[in-house]
């Protein structure tokens, strides 16, 4: 399912909304967990997941062509834990 | 570090209507439908990617030994689907550019 779909078939069901506006709530629904999540936030869904960051420590990468050692930076990256109930239901069969 | 406030779908749906202008019934039912949309594609295997976010999908995992860390014990881990998220470049690029923010006072 891309955005677009989703964007669909939740218009199919918010028929006395346009579907710029649903485009829009969207936006702003993804773009308020990505601000979050920018602020250090952790954005709790109860039986989805919860979105949050965690560092990556600095280490020592390789060139896999070369093999020479390049040193990789500490940075901190986008995490997402899925729900108990998201895994059970995905699980199930 | 103070701990920062945990947001929540109510924070969410207050995000939608106020940036949108949606009635505050509509923006509750549309974030909630949004996540069991979701939901939905990935309990049917299909994953869902949405553009400059990230993409869910769902991935089988076979069996394999674990061992129980306390015990030492040897354990079979049944094999299992499970849903991963992998963030766009676009939001890895933010939250490692919004670093500094972190640590701010808000």
């Amino acid at each position: 399912m891309l955005r677009s779909e989703l964007v669909e078939r939740l218009q199919a069901e918010f028929a006395h909304l346009r579907l710029s506006e649903i485009e829009a709530a969207v936006d702003a629904l993804l773009d308020a967990i990505a601000v979050a999540m920018i602020e250090g936030r952790r954005v709790e869904l109860r039986g989805f997941g919860a979105f949050s960051t965690r560092v990556r420590e600095a280490r020592t990468g390789r060139n896999p062509r070369t093999g020479a050692s390049v040193k990789v930076a500490a940075k901190r990256v986008p995490f997402f834990k899925p729900g108990k109930e998201l895994r059970a239901h995905v699980n199930r069969e | 570090m103070p701990q920062l406030k945990t947001v929540t779908r109510a924070d969410l749906t207050e995000a939608v209507a106020e940036k949108c202008h949606l009635q505050r019934a509509d923006a509750g039912r549309l974030v909630a439908r949004l996540f069991e949309m979701i939901e939905h594609s990935l309990v049917r295997g299909e994953p869902v990617k949405l553009s400059r976010f990230g993409n869910f999908t769902v991935r089988r995992k076979k069996e394999r030994i674990g061992r129980n860390p306390k015990t030492g014990l040897e354990v079979p881990i049944t094999p299992r689907t499970v849903v991963t998220f992998r963030p766009s470049q676009l939001l890895k690029e933010r939250v490692e550019r919004g670093k500094g923010k972190a640590k701010k006072t808000r």
